[in-house]
This record gives structure tokens, sequence and C-alpha cells, in this order.
């Protein structure tokens, strides 16, 4: 405020200097202000800055990181569904034998698309091949701990998302109860998953990821999901795990999971 | 500092207006292209993975 009254008073001075100002005694110049009037003045605009500079970047990380993750989850999704073939317009079979293998592809890219109807009929997001930040978390996708299963396969296909900015995938994890479908598309299947319990660990404990959870070295013999993210909101403390179950798989030359049915249209 | 940013741009006070918003923006996309997704990693409010060495 200080600063525009100044320059405001500048101008008026400038324009008053233009006329001859016959009247005597009549000051020209505001006083000059002393060294620590200036001084506290510099510190006060280094203080307003960074204030300024905290605000901006937490406008960055709350809204600015969803915009750009979110256009690039969605690009990727558009890409990634062109390469399918074409699949069954309808509700699909739910299938119990045995699903279909995946492959995997190489790090950092699109093999499949997540969908969540608890979390909303719109909600999708991309997963892509390995948990790295800067490529694949970062970049709006959901990533896939590659030593881990691969969807529909015995084991536990473990993956990771951002509960909070860069499109914050799992904001909801805490909303999803025992019964909710995860879904999991792939060019090859449909794959259904039921949720069946959740947990809050420490970030060490990498043996949720097992292929049976929390008991690593045991032969799988079930076909599990587990999603890991941070816990409490904001923090690294700990993390929020979800585990599921393979219910169903469904062909995609057949149709797709009925949960979906409302958006059939942009699923297909 | 800003005093002599604002009385070192040129024009009238409705250019100088919009000189300093243009400045700003430039600030503003610096700031969000480039300076905080750098210095982002090395604050830690997001971890999402298991084995990070939080």
């Amino acid at each position: 405020m200080t600063q525009l009254d100044e320059v405001f008073g500048d101008q008026e001075q400038r324009r008053r200097d233009r006329r001859p100002d016959t009247r005597p005694g009549r000051r020209r110049r505001p006083p000059r202000r002393g060294v620590g009037s200036r001084i506290a003045g510099v510190i006060g605009e280094i203080l307003i800055t960074l204030g300024v500079l905290l605000g901006l970047f937490v406008v960055w990380q709350v809204w600015w990181t969803d915009v750009v993750a979110n256009r690039s989850a969605e690009a990727s999704i558009q890409q990634w569904e062109s390469t399918l073939p074409e699949s069954g317009d309808g509700i699909g079979e739910p299938r119990y034998d045995e699903p279909p293998l995946e492959t995997s592809v190489a790090a950092g890219q699109q093999f499949a698309t997540m969908y969540v109807p608890a979390w909303g009929q719109e909600w999708s997001y991309p997963i892509a091949a390995g948990v790295d930040y800067a490529t694949v978390l970062d970049n709006g996708f959901v990533g896939h701990y590659t030593e881990t299963a691969l969807p529909g396969q015995l084991g536990n296909f473990g993956l990771a998302g951002h509960r909070q900015s860069y499109g914050r995938p799992f904001h909801g994890v805490d909303k999803l109860s025992a019964g909710d479908e995860i879904i999991v598309r792939t060019a090859n299947a449909w794959y259904v998953y039921h949720v069946s319990d959740y947990e809050i660990i420490k970030p060490h404990e990498v043996d949720v990821l097992a292929p049976v959870p929390r008991q690593p070295g045991v032969q799988p013999t079930e076909r599990m999901i587990t999603l890991t993210t941070c816990h409490p909101l904001w923090s690294i403390a700990e993390r929020y795990v979800v585990y599921g179950e393979l219910d169903h798989w469904v062909d995609p030359a057949d149709g797709y999971p009925e949960t979906l049915e409302p958006i059939s249209s942009e699923v297909r | 500092m800003y005093g002599l940013i604002w009385r070192a741009l040129p024009g009238p006070l409705l250019v100088r207006i919009l000189l300093a918003l243009l400045l700003i923006a430039a600030v503003v996309a610096v700031l969000f292209l480039w300076v905080f997704p750098a210095i982002e990693p090395h604050i830690p409010i997001n971890e999402q993975t298991v084995g990070d060495l939080g």
C-alpha cells in the first residue's frame, strides 16, 4: 500500500514540478527516509514475498498438479483404448474359470485401466508399469509394483497411487468397504475384484505385497489385489492398504462387467 | 525492491499495470513449471508406496 502511495505521490510531485512553483518555502520533495526505515522496508518486502511463495506452492500442489495429472491420465486412457480390439457391446457373462495370461510391458507404459464404481461411475485411471514418481505416479497414473503379479493372475497384483495431489486417484481409499468392486481392464480381460479388508501400516512393511499378503514365502492359491497409498492425508508417516480378491472376469469380446453398465458408452 | 521495479516500468499508468501483471504471470509460470516440481521431491508430504525410505 505504501509502495503505491509513494508511486502515485511521485507522479503527483512530477506534475507539480512541471509548473513553476512560486510559493516560497514550499517543500518540493518529501523528506528522505532514514536507513533504518529502508532496511525495515526491504525486510518487510522479503517476508511478504516468502509468504506469497509459500501460498503459491500450496496452490500448485493442491490444484495445479491435479490439473496436469488428470489431463495426462485422460489422454493416456484414450490413446490406450484406441489400441484395443473391438469389444462386445453389452453386459458380459461373469466367468469363474481360469483367466487369460497377461504379459508385462515396459516401465512407465499403460497396460490397464482401473474402475472403482464406489468412487463414482466416471472414476477411471490408467495403470502403468512401475511405481516411479516422476514417470508414473506424478503423471496421473496408478503404478503397478512390477515385482508383484499381473492382473488376474495367481498371487498379488500390487498397486500404488496418490491419495492427494497429482490427480489423487486413491483419494477415496478410506471410503472403500468390504465387497466394493475394483475393476481392472486389460487388453485381454475385465477383472472384477472384491474388496476384502484394509490395514494401516508403517511404510517399511513390504510384506503386504507378498503373493499371499502378510505371509511372505507362502505359495499363493488366490488371485489378490493390494492398493497402497499414503496415510494420514498429507503425511508420510503411514500407508493405507486395501486388499481385494478376484471374484470373476469378463471376456471383452463378450461385453463389460455389469456394474459398469451406466457408463457403457464410455468404457466400450 | 518492488518500488524500484515499478519505477523502472515505462509508459503511462495503464501500461505499467499491464506490464506488472505480465511480470507476475511470468514469475508464477516459472514457479509452477520448473521451480516447484524441482523442489517438491525434497518436501516429504507425498509418498504412496511401501518400501519408501519414509
